[in-house]
């Protein structure tokens, strides 16, 4: 039985331990990106935001989860109970799934697996399963339109997301994350001679593409400009209408999960990952976990400011930039993106 | 070995029960839901194998785009089931034709490979070596590279069946006001705006 318990028990619990470490980090992250979320959407405003529960607020989103954990449940009586339960377990479960693959420094990763971008893909792609179970299962009509809302959404802009990561892929030449950021090393500022900093990453290189991906991940995320599922002002809450107590926390924390994945994800795909913005020595010195984390809360503060000056789009006019902006827009690149990688391959 | 063989049949075991689930609901909705979790399954299957490309593309096109289409038609259907389920019978006969035919096929494909084990290596592109290539690589390889002419062949009758599906469906409606960014945009002061004097007691005419 030696064998048994070195090949495959204390692997998995090696495995098991990182993971649930990794999600508790997270979720403390988390935890202060709502309440950084809340203060610059505050600031905007010339408000204070939440700076009741401990020093200077820092405690609110604490607060919070408590309110809503101690809260009643209540399902309405002519849901389908089980899957009105099921919507935000999924929602949450398929946003914290997709961390396993995001490497935060060179082999700092749960599963360094060859088709990383592929796995965050397909899972960002169920994300929809949450909100449309969740609308359809409150048998209400609110929750209903909301749901109906998104699944288009968000369907329409995973196809010009997906373009955008095909672009990357042909300029990289491999599906593996650790592979995409190391890709980033070199780059339009190396080929001028300088030494290695900011001008090589993919932002410079693929602009258009980067800020493509940043609207789309906005709208997939159902992030204010976009936030039509759940737009208040027309539809209550959207398909979270019916939710009280855990399973709406569950559903708010999914969308708060989901969110810095795709500030990771442009973190990866466009900003270098760990690598430091110049090559200086004591730049260099800083651990890449810490410029990673720094360039993903970058992103989302970028998100942050877009929520607090954004009026929100009339639904024709997301579908408009959508399917007749950026899916030719999108389609084009990529086939120029290829052209230029085909022309300019060695040998 | 052990801990693949657990996963072939847990992964087999709820795929071929959440299919059974498929036709056994009573609601639409579920049978959509319990679809979705047999794709799942299967590409648990094909991960087994080594064929992640495949298993991840299977949920990223079916589940996440093709299941949700289902879904979101079979959401909004207003069907009577007790309708639905008196042709039940009828259909039988047709059904279980389809379900021997493709049995019988798939036994000759799995039972050729088991008379004759040489079949295998004669194809026109022998299947490479798992540490040789991996298989994003290769199947890159075969589609876009040695039968590319297929597969453009493949795109352009789907462009095709797009385009009719668009021609059909397509109807301009009389009377719908549409907006044009470019038009809104051109506008300025100069071209919206006109400054009138209105005289006490009159109006505008």
């Amino acid at each position: 039985m030696g064998g048994f318990a070195e090949t495959y028990f204390w692997p998995a619990v090696t495995m098991i331990l990182t993971s649930v470490v990794a999600m508790l980090v997270l979720l403390v992250i988390i935890a202060y990106l709502l309440y950084a979320d809340r203060k610059v959407w505050a600031a905007v405003q010339l408000r204070r935001g939440p700076n009741v529960v401990g020093p200077w607020g820092l405690l609110q989103s604490f607060a919070d989860l408590l309110k809503f954990v101690f809260k009643e449940p209540i399902i309405p009586s002519g849901a389908n109970k089980g899957i009105f339960l099921l919507a935000p377990l999924i929602s949450t479960v398929l946003a914290l799934a997709a961390w396993a693959v995001v490497p935060l420094d060179d082999g700092v990763v749960i599963a360094d697996i060859n088709v990383g971008v592929l796995y965050i893909f397909a899972i960002s792609s169920l994300a929809v399963y949450g909100i449309i179970m969740g609308g359809w299962a409150s048998n209400s009509k609110y929750p209903f339109l909301g749901a109906l809302r998104s699944a288009a959404q968000m369907v329409s802009y995973e196809v010009s997301i997906g373009f955008v990561i095909i672009c990357v892929l042909l300029v990289v030449g491999s599906l593996n994350l650790t592979d995409i950021v190391l890709a980033q090393a070199e780059g339009i500022g190396t080929a001028m001679g300088l030494a290695p900093s900011l001008l090589d990453w993919h932002w410079l290189i693929l602009l258009p593409m980067f800020v493509v991906f940043f609207i789309s991940a906005l709208a997939e995320t159902n992030r204010p400009p976009f936030d039509l599922p759940e737009a208040e002002s027309e539809l209550v809450a959207g398909y979270m209408s019916e939710y009280s107590s855990t399973p709406y926390v569950m559903f708010f924390l999914g969308e708060y999960v989901a969110i810095t994945l795709m500030c990771a994800l442009g973190t990866i795909l466009f900003l270098g990952g760990w690598l430091p913005p110049l090559d200086v020595a004591w730049l260099n010195w800083v651990p890449g976990t810490v410029w990673f984390v720094a360039k993903t809360l970058f992103l989302f503060f970028l998100m942050a400011m877009v929520k607090a000056f954004v009026p929100r789009y009339r639904y024709d006019q997301l579908m408009r930039l959508g399917w007749k902006v950026f899916l030719p827009l999108s389609l084009a690149m990529v086939v120029a993106v290829a052209a230029v990688v085909q022309l300019t391959a060695e040998g | 070995m052990t801990l693949t063989g657990l996963f072939f049949y847990l992964f087999s075991a709820v795929l071929v029960a959440s299919g059974l689930m498929v036709i056994a609901a009573r609601q639409p909705v579920h049978s959509v839901l319990f679809l979705i979790l047999g794709f799942v399954n299967a590409a648990g299957l094909f991960m087994l194998l080594g064929a992640e490309f495949l298993a991840l593309i299977l949920v990223v096109v079916y589940v996440g785009a093709v299941a949700v289409l289902f879904l979101f038609v079979v959401m909004m259907l207003d069907i009577d089931f007790a309708e639905l389920r008196q042709g039940f019978l009828n259909y039988l006969p047709v059904g279980a034709l389809v379900g021997v035919v493709i049995l019988v096929e798939l036994l000759v494909v799995v039972g050729g490979r088991a008379i004759a084990p040489e079949v295998v290596e004669s194809v026109p592109v022998p299947i490479p070596d798992h540490d040789d290539v991996s298989n994003t690589e290769a199947i890159g390889q075969l589609l876009y590279t040695r039968y590319l002419f297929y597969f453009q062949a493949a795109g352009l009758i789907l462009l095709v069946a797009m385009v009719g599906a668009i021609v059909l469906t397509l109807r301009h409606k009389e009377g719908v006001k549409r907006q044009s960014a470019a038009v809104q945009i051109a506008r300025n002061p100069a071209t919206a705006i006109e400054v009138r004097k209105v005289e006490p007691g009159k109006g505008l005419s």
